[in-house]
């Protein structure tokens, strides 16, 4: 685990978790306003809208269901919030990570994927048709998008010449790889959705199955699952400023601002994407995966590969 | 001194996680005990400062046993194998194969040689593992790789009962495939 000698200092760890619910209210905030803006209700009553949420949550009595797997059903919605905190500890701010693992993409790749194993067993543990079905739908999903989604971040390692996040944020001098690479940013960007099952990806926790995976959750257990899944999301458009958006660089402004700034707004637009997208289906989303993002993806790669060997 | 204890912890909450694997009356909590005893290994590599082949051990077996704990499921002779299941089958033959294992390996440990320490560890141990496997073996792997490959569209071709010409017409000509889904790229 050869950590690099920039480590973050003590209260920038304990800080992190903090500042990626921030970013996690954030997005809660912005769906709430665009939910308002287009239900014609006054959008910034719906600023404070998660926050009364979650109130709300807090006090309701917990539902129990017959023939239940209290463990997986509990373990499960608890392993969200906890691996979208795990995956942004490679994610370095001003230069920083919390622990800058020589793999650290490959890291934040194995912490995304525990997300597989949690709705999984969130959607079985409840002993629900409807918590099951999402839970199938999800890991169909899970095999839609991420084989596209690997090559995406290898990518990006491919053109630093390096799994580190910090050294893939230090390569991005010149140009960032979004320009250098624009599949491979927009292949992580629509993987990022699905893996937060966010719309258009959303179909694991659909209306058309009653709220699927999370169908039976109530009270605290439903607001751990939804708070997980927005911090995944603050995660994954975290990860995108140092993989494809030159971390921290940028004028006027200190570095980790940068990082803010470029993660809000990443962050933004991945909410803002769900909302204007219809749900697809993932029995045709596997076809596109498979047929036109894996070969997409593999190009890009190739083109990001030569232009490595000629020196760019 | 951490590594010991770090090691003690892991190995013991790995083989505990096993025998789960067996007294668990549910195909979901064997599949997640399961995972739990490998994940437990993988911190085992990364003690050995392995750590990229103990995250991608970690990142293959989540997504391994999620897709084995769906078909698992799907098979098993109980409806969506929600009812209570054993794991355990053919007690006596296992006993006496598992008490064989453990005695030739723990024989091993005492009667063979133990290797002398070598060279120190590599600084950076990801780059010379993939010049171990990618450099002179690499023609072995990617036969390998094609071979492994060539098995599964077989094996596909094989099991599918739908072929070319049930999906483009007799002679081939049909502009869209006939297939049962719709939907996906641009049908």
């Amino acid at each position: 685990m050869g950590e690099s000698a920039q480590s973050m200092p003590l209260w920038g760890v304990v800080l992190l978790p903090v500042a990626l619910l921030l970013l996690g209210y954030w997005a809660a905030a912005w769906s709430a306003v665009l939910t308002a803006r287009a239900a014609g209700t006054p959008a910034l009553g719906a600023l404070a809208a998660p926050a009364r949420e979650s109130a709300r949550l807090l006090v309701q009595q917990r539902r129990t269901v017959p023939g239940a797997d209290p463990l997986l059903w509990r373990v499960g919605g608890a392993v969200v919030p906890v691996a979208a905190v795990l995956a942004v500890l490679v994610v370095p701010v001003a230069g920083r990570a919390a622990g800058d693992l020589s793999v650290g993409v490959v890291w934040f790749n194995a912490m995304e994927v525990l997300i597989w194993a949690a709705v999984w067993t969130v959607g079985w543990g409840a002993n629900s048709v409807w918590g099951l079905v999402g839970a199938y739908r999800f890991l169909a999903q899970g095999l839609a998008y991420e084989l596209p989604h690997m090559f995406a971040l290898i990518t990006a390692a491919l053109g630093a010449g390096s799994l580190r996040v910090s050294d893939i944020a230090a390569a991005q001098g010149g140009l960032w790889f979004a320009v250098l690479m624009p599949v491979a940013f927009g292949v992580y960007l629509v993987s990022s959705l699905a893996m937060a099952y966010w719309g258009p990806f959303d179909q694991a926790v659909g209306r058309d199955l009653s709220g699927g995976a999370a169908a039976e959750l109530s009270g605290v257990d439903r607001l751990v699952f939804c708070v997980g899944r927005y911090l995944m999301l603050a995660a994954a458009a975290a990860m995108a400023v140092p993989l494809f958006l030159g971390g921290g660089a940028g004028p006027l402004l200190p570095e980790w601002a940068w990082s803010v700034v470029k993660t809000a707004a990443v962050l933004a637009l991945l909410v803002w994407l769900g909302h204007r997208l219809p749900t697809v289906r993932m029995d045709r989303f596997t076809e596109v995966g498979w047929v036109v993002l894996v070969p997409l993806t593999l190009l890009q790669a190739l083109v990001v590969a030569i232009f490595v060997l000629v020196g760019w | 001194m951490v590594q010991t204890v770090v090691f003690a912890i892991c190995a013991v909450a790995s083989v505990a996680a096993g025998v789960a694997v067996f007294r668990v009356d549910s195909m979901a909590r064997a599949t997640l005990a399961l995972l739990a005893s490998f994940v437990f290994a993988a911190v085992t590599l990364l003690l050995l400062e392995l750590s990229y082949l103990g995250i991608l051990v970690v990142l293959m077996m989540v997504m391994e046993m999620m897709i084995m704990v769906v078909f698992m499921v799907m098979y098993m002779m109980n409806p969506a194998g929600l009812m209570p299941m054993t794991m355990v089958h053919n007690n006596r033959g296992a006993l006496a194969i598992s008490i064989g294992v453990f005695v030739a390996l723990a024989a091993g440990i005492l009667l063979l040689p133990w290797p002398t320490p070598g060279p120190p560890a590599p600084g950076d141990p990801t780059r010379d593992l993939a010049e171990a496997i990618m450099g002179s073996k690499m023609l072995v792997m990617m036969v390998i790789g094609m071979v492994l490959f060539a098995t599964m569209v077989a094996a596909t071709v094989l099991a599918t009962d739908r072929g070319r010409y049930d999906r483009y017409g007799d002679d081939l000509r049909r502009r869209e495939p006939d297939d049962p889904i719709r939907g996906g790229v641009g049908r």
